[in-house]
Order: C-alpha cells, then structure tokens, then sequence
C-alpha cells in the first residue's frame, strides 16, 4: 500500500495533509491526504458518501477542517471562505452549476470581476474577453444568449470557461461530465490537457472510471471518509480501482438478464409531434421489455419522452397503452393510464425535498391512504415500509426527510413512487446520473426486476455503456428525429454513434468519430 | 445516537425513533415562538402596569381574534408559496356588506324590502363568508390561469376590495346593527374571553385538522415544497393552490364577522394594514416564505407575541411611533432566526 507517485517530485502544487472534517453525526473526512502536482491531473473517486464533496468544500473555504492542514506551493493555506480560496488561486467547478440564468453569457464570465469604465460596464472588454474564452471552450453560441437558454452541457462549458478567465492554479472539476455528450467529453478532456500543460492542476471528480483512465494521472480513492488509495493511473485498470472504492470485488460490466419471454404491446406512440424543431416520433414497448433511448445532448429524447408523459404538451398523433387508445394532455392523463416518468432532475421535478420518504411515496396515490379525505398514517407507514424494504432504500426510517439521503436513495424513493402508482410503463430519464457505482447496480437490478414482473422500461441515457449493458432494444435520436433502432444481436457503441450523428455530420467524419469512440472506451 | 442515514433500517427497532424525531420537528418549529411569547409575556406582567388584570386580558384575546382569523387564511397561502395583500380590505368590504344587510334602514336604500333579524344576522354572516370567498377565487384564479404573481393581482384587489367597500357604504361607516347580534358581540365567557375569540380558536384548530390530516393538507404542503414534483405525480396543482386563496379569502370574511362582533360598526376604512400583521404573524410563526414548511399553531402563537408585545410597550408609555419601530424589528428577527431554525433541526435530525 505505498503510493506510486514515486519520483522525488518538487513541492506540490497543493498538499492536503490528515485531514479531518465531522458534521453532526457523521465523520465526513478521517484523516485524508493527498497531493495534486502543477500539470497534473489528480482524479479523485469513491462511492458518494466516501468524502470527495466534503473534501472539495475544504478545499474551497466553504467548510473549515477540524483537524489537518492545506499548503499551498507548501506554504500553509486556511481559506475562511470561498473568496479567500478564490484569491489563492482554487477553482471550483461545481456539480449543480454556479450561473446567473438570467443574465447572458458574457455577464456571466465576467461576472466576479466586471470590466467598468467610469462606473459602467465595459460591454467591449466584455465581448472580448467572452469571444475569446468561448473560442478557448469551444463553444460557438453567440455570447449575448441568456443562460436560460442552454443546455446543462454548454452551461457547463460557460462555467468551465469562466474558470479560465480568473488565474486558477487549483482547478477543482466535480463530476464535470454528468451531463456531457461523448463528442463534449472529449472537448472538455483537450481544454483540461492545455490547462494542465500551462501548469495548472486539476482535481478531477467523477463516476465515471473509464474517464479516469483517459485523463487521469494519479488517482486517489476515498472510502467512507478515509484515503483507501493513491495510485498511478497507468499502473491500476478499473476493477482494481472499484475493488479500492468499494472495498470488495465487483464484477465488471453489466449483467444482462435476459427477459424469459416478451409479452404483449404495452405502450405504442404514433406520429407523436410536439413543440420544437422535430419530425413525428413513433415507437413501441413490450412488457417486460428494457428500451433504451440513446442520442447526444439536445437531440430531443428528453422532449419526445416528456411529450408522451403529458409534461410539455404533444401536438399530434396518438398514444396506445394495451391498445387503447388514451388521450394526454398532462401528467395526470399519463399517470392514469399508466405511464411514469422519472425526471433527469429528481431534485427539483422528482421529489419535495424538505418532505419525508413516505410522503413522497404515496403523493402519488393519496387515495390508497386516505379515506374520505382523511389520511390514515398508520396506513401510510406500512405501505411506505413496505417499499423501503422493497427497494432496501437505505433511511433511519420512512419519516426520514428526502434531502438527507444519498442520491441513489433519492432515486430509489422516485422508483418507490412510482411502484405505488402502479405504472405499468416506466420512462426513466438519466437514472443513474450523479449516482454512484455500487448503488447503480441496484438501480439496474430494480429496473430488470420491473422488466420481469411485465412492466415496460424505457432508459434515456447519455451513458453509452449503460444503454448496451441493460437494454432489449435501443432507439436513437439525432437532431430531433427516432433515427433508428437496434436490437440486442447488433448492439454497439459503433453502430449507436452512428445513428446518433447520423443528422449531425457528413459520413466521413461519423466513421472518424465511432472509430476514435471505440478505441477509447473501456467495456 | 449513532444511528445513521447509512445503516439499513431493522424491521422492528426503528418503530420509536420516528416518532420522538417527529416531535422534535413539531416542538421546535412552534417552540421557539412559543417560548419567547411566555418570556415576553410574563415580563409584561412585571413590568407594565395593568398589563395582568382581567380587563387586559379581555382586550388582547378580543383584538388577537381578528388577526388570528386573518393570519390562519394568510398561512394557507403562504404555505403554497403565495401571498394575498388584500385580507384587510376584503375584510373592511365584508363588514359593509354584513352590516348593510343588519341594518334595516340601510338596507332600504339597496333593497325593496326589510328582513327580520332571524334572517338578515345569518344572512349577513353567509354574505361576508361567501363575498370573501369570492375575493379569494378571483385572486387564485388569476394568478394560476395568467400566471400572474398573487403579489400583483392580490395588490390589485387590495384597491379594488377597498373601493367596493367605500362605494357600498357610501365613505360612511354603518351603525346600528341587528340587536341580538350586538349582544352576542358583547358576551363574554367566564368574565374573561370575548365569544368571538372562541371563532378565533376554532378557526385554528379546523385549519390544524386540515392541514395536519387531510389529502388537501398533504397537497398545500406538496405544493408549497416542490409544486412540479406534484404536477408530474399525476396531480393538477391549480385547483388546490386558487382552494388556498378561497380559504384566505373566506377567513379574511370571517374576520369581516368578527370585527362586527367586536366593534359593532361597518366601516369602509376597517383593517386597513391588516395584512401587513397577518403576513408578520405568519413568519413570527416558523412558516417559511419560499412555501412548504409551518403551521397555523405557530401562526397563532405569532399573533399572540405581536399582540403582547404591541400591549405590553403601551402599557409601559411607549410612544406610537416606537411600537411600530420594535415591531417591525422583531418581524425582521423572526426571520433571521428562522435560517438558524432550519440549521438547528437539520443538526438535530441527523443525529
């Protein structure tokens, strides 16, 4: 258990040393330590709940240590908050994105620190500085577009691109590609590679190994708040680091279980159109069988999927759950027939956060706990139990409020809900984002499990290997149309890419793109 | 304690924690008012004089009735994340349409013919209920079917509610009503509680069952936490939130009731910032602005500190203009508390 970053390297950039955070209850951070070298990329892994937060709110002066030190350039570094943090020179790119939406994007880059002449804002220097970053990130959206109007990805480019503008030494990247498309995983991996070939170092967080493996230097993994290792990336393959993490061997890859028999049509969509530059959609599900909905970011599978739950209005065509044909105008026309829909965003459209898991359980079905309009609480335990059990959510106890657990039984509190309801078709939007590795596992168990009992699972995934791993069949979107559609037998990132692209380039550069794909992927 | 959000529940085990934690929750939220009410009321009665004699306290339960009625509508729409700035002036409209209908002579000028006390003291009692209902549909059905912020379309009815009430009454206040009901008005109960706080109390309890046991309830809060959550559970939140200003504007007519009750007068100019000490009471009370958490128990408990601590300064010859400064202060330490509140149960739940 030595670390192997064995050359006598100069004074590190950053020097983390036996660090100790404890909140109520919980010991976040027990003694960690770790280094991050200029030109270096550190990635920092563990299960959620292993510390990696904890320790990047240290770091960013939002929370102070109670035992341990931090040097900088190894002159110690106690930042009481995150501007000090700031003027040390640590940047935090944080999950859940820093961006003022109603402001444009070049308010937005320049906003810490705006350009003024006489006491106005110098909107020349402004665009400048804007055009120039956005060039840097790759981003080609006119600078004057409201935040409001991007997509999680390029909002993240314009996060990453204000990082740029400020003279960061320390750039903190957490789970910086959650939302990111392939083709924007590999942009933002060349704007880390020229960060760190100015010198900067970069703490690299993320679920995702296999970009571990491609980015990465060193990494270090955390274990329930304690360091578990520091190896270098070159030396370790991703079993040993999920062995590290999880602190038992895992299988890896996914499991397929292959449904005993398909059943009946249970939900067929026809010439479904909706609001928005499209064509029609039309696609169908079996019970008992895993679709999965594959397409880059902004290729319209969220929209076509919310079109079919009622949550933006479908402007044509029909919609037939076991052949009959029913009419959506909103969620609740949707959840009468039977049909789910678990939101990409489980925190702000999935689950009222300050109520507790039973609550959020049964909201969707309060009159099998209610009678005349009372509610019947000993009735509402039981049910909820039941479910906690079910699903094994990990909480002290169903009064237990939602926004005190883990992301995996957040999502597995969202699944509850919609066991309660009973639906027959679930459309799962990005289930596992932000999700860590062992309880993503449970995740895809739940969701075969569903399969087998007869219910039809839809999957939209940004997650390539996830699609391939825990599908029957998979739909791809392109530029707003269903371009295709691949049975298990011809599964392969080569063949989704290829679909996925289809409306966005020219042949040539889609076999450049699934041949560069295929090499770096690791399952 | 070292149980953790971590550790799976055990089957049997867990069944009191629950339960002691929901306590927790419960107690804290309303605690914290409740004992800086008995702190500041029990310093009054040192302190200031007359402040404990029969006759005070009379005076306070008859005054804290109204706000009470007023604070527990403005609880609803607040918990579902609203706010309704109109309660005072449809409170002063009801009690001109009330008193209209009991009084006889004034009637005359509206209506062709006269009612005997045994209809027109229901009558008017029903009116007030269902005018102030009406001002309340009208404010929910706005804001949900336009879109339109309740700030603005309750800011609207505020004037027009106002208006209404000057028009009717023709700028005048009306006198005179129905005997039986002024005598109701004046009974108090064991030489100490004015009747109408009675309606103030029931009040509080109806809106506590509601909220604490009913589907309805369970949706103000769901509403006020996350209301897209609700909507893509399969629930069309609209209905429930325009049901919260029915009721606000229901209770602001209530108010209307007791003021008639109390003071025996419709007036035109009756409540008027009203609203302001409902609003103050509600966040006195623990119920957070942004919706979703509080309750009417800690709304009424706001309204009784406001009450003492408004009584116990005249008491003590504090001016005017003072009151209004330190009232206004302990609105704004309200809610600066109630951040630490929130930090305070989260560090407790997770132990």
């Amino acid at each position: 258990m030595t670390t192997s970053s064995g050359v006598d390297a100069p004074v590190p950039l950053l020097e983390v040393r036996d660090v100790t955070k404890e909140f109520p209850g919980v010991r976040a951070l027990d003694g960690v330590s770790l280094t991050l070298l200029a030109g270096e990329v550190h990635a920092l892994v563990g299960e959620n709940g292993a510390g990696k937060s904890t320790l990047v709110k240290v770091l960013s002066g939002v929370e102070r240590p109670d035992a341990g030190e931090l040097f900088i350039d190894g002159r110690p570094f106690r930042p009481l908050d995150p501007q000090e943090a700031l003027r040390a020179g640590v940047r935090v790119v944080y999950q859940e994105l820093n961006l003022l939406t109603f402001l444009t994007i070049e308010e937005n880059l320049s906003f810490e620190d705006l350009p003024a002449r006489r006491g106005l804002v110098d909107r020349t220097e402004l665009r400048r500085r804007a055009v120039r970053l956005l060039e840097e990130v790759g981003l080609d959206t006119p600078p004057d577009t409201p935040v409001e109007e991007l997509g999680i990805a390029q909002r993240q480019m314009v996060e990453i691109a204000r990082a740029l503008l400020t003279d960061a030494r320390i750039l903190v990247l957490d789970e910086p590609t959650a939302t990111l498309t392939p083709r924007e995983v590999d942009r933002l991996f060349g704007i880390i590679r020229r960060l760190t070939g100015r010198g900067i170092g970069v703490l690299f967080i993320s679920h995702h190994l296999d970009e571990m493996k491609a980015i990465g230097d060193r990494v270090t993994v955390l274990r329930n708040g304690r360091w578990a290792a520091t190896r270098s990336v070159a030396d370790v393959s991703v079993a040993q680091v999920i062995e590290l993490m999880v602190g038992r061997a895992v299988t890896e890859g996914y499991p397929f279980r292959v449904a005993v028999t398909q059943g009946e049509e249970l939900l067929a969509v026809d010439g479904l159109t909706y609001r928005g530059n499209h064509e029609p959609i039309s696609l169908r599900l079996h019970a008992g069988e895993i679709l999965g909905i594959a397409g880059l970011v902004g290729s319209g599978r969220t929209e076509a999927m919310r079109a079919i739950f009622g949550a933006d209005r479908a402007t044509g065509g029909t919609v037939r759950v076991d052949g009959r044909l029913v009419e959506i105008h909103s969620p609740r026309d949707a959840v009468a027939a039977g049909i789910s829909l678990l939101t990409e965003d489980r925190k702000s459209q999935g689950l009222m956060l300050d109520m507790s898991c039973a609550q959020n359980t049964t909201i969707t079905k309060l009159a099998a706990i209610s009678r005349h309009g009372l509610l019947q609480a000993r009735r509402e335990t039981i049910v909820a139990r039941e479910l906690i059990d079910a699903l094994s959510i990990r909480t002290p106890s169903p009064d237990q409020m939602v926004r005190f657990l883990s992301g995996g039984n957040q999502q597995k509190v969202v699944i509850a809900k919609w066991l309660f309801a009973d639906s027959r078709v679930l459309i799962f939007d990005e289930p596992t984002r932000g999700i860590d590795v062992g309880a993503r596992f449970e995740i895809y168990n739940l969701i075969w499990d569903l399969a087998e009992r007869g219910r039809g699972i839809i999957v939209v995934s940004s997650d390539l290997p996830e699609l391939l791993g825990i599908c029957h069949r998979i739909c791809v979107f392109s530029k707003g149309a269903l371009v295709g559609e691949l049975p298990r037998e011809r599964f392969s990132e080569r063949a989704v890419l290829e679909l996925a692209y289809q409306n966005y380039l020219d042949a040539a550069s889609i076999a450049a793109r699934a041949r560069h794909m295929g090499s770096e992927s690791v399952s | 304690m070292s149980d953790q959000p971590t550790t799976t529940s055990g089957p049997g085990g867990t069944g009191r924690m629950p339960l002691a934690n929901r306590a927790v929750m419960i107690s804290l939220r309303e605690a914290g008012v409740g004992v800086a009410l008995v702190v500041l009321f029990l310093i009054f009665c040192v302190t200031a004089p007359y402040f404990a004699t029969t006759d005070n306290f009379t005076r306070m339960l008859g005054q804290v009735a109204i706000n009470t009625v007023l604070a527990v509508g403005m609880t609803f729409v607040i918990l579902i994340g609203g706010i309704d700035l109109s309660v005072g002036s449809v409170l002063a409209l009801t009690t001109v349409v009330g008193a209209v209908i009991m009084v006889p002579e004034v009637l005359a000028g509206f209506a062709p013919f006269a009612l005997d006390p045994v209809i027109s003291i229901p009558l008017a009692v029903v009116a007030c209920l269902l005018v102030g209902g009406l001002c309340g549909f009208i404010n929910g059905f706005v804001s949900e079917r336009w879109r339109v912020p309740s700030f603005i379309v309750t800011l609207g009815m505020m004037s027009m509610a106002r208006g209404a009430s000057q028009v009717i009454s023709n700028n005048s206040t009306i006198n005179g009503l129905a005997l039986p009901f002024i005598d109701t008005g004046n009974m108090i109960v064991l030489d100490l509680v004015p009747i109408y706080f009675l309606i103030a109390i029931a009040t509080v309890l109806i809106a506590w069952f509601v909220l604490r046991f009913t589907v309805f309830g369970r949706f103000i809060y769901a509403i006020g936490n996350n209301e897209e959550a609700v909507r893509l559970s399969g629930h069309d939140p609209r209905p429930y939130k325009i049901a919260a200003f029915v009721i606000c504007g229901a209770l602001a007519g209530l108010g209307g009731v007791v003021w008639l009750l109390r003071l025996q007068v419709g007036s035109p100019i009756a409540a008027v910032g009203y609203e302001l000490t409902a609003i103050a009471a509600v966040i006195i009370g623990g119920t957070s602005f942004t919706g979703g958490k509080g309750s009417v128990i800690g709304t009424f408990f706001g309204v009784c500190l406001l009450q003492v601590l408004n009584t116990g300064l005249i008491l003590l010859g504090v001016t005017d203009n003072w009151r209004v400064i330190v009232t206004g202060l302990v609105v704004v330490l309200a809610a600066v508390f109630d951040t630490y509140r929130s930090r305070i149960i989260a560090a407790l739940r997770s132990t």
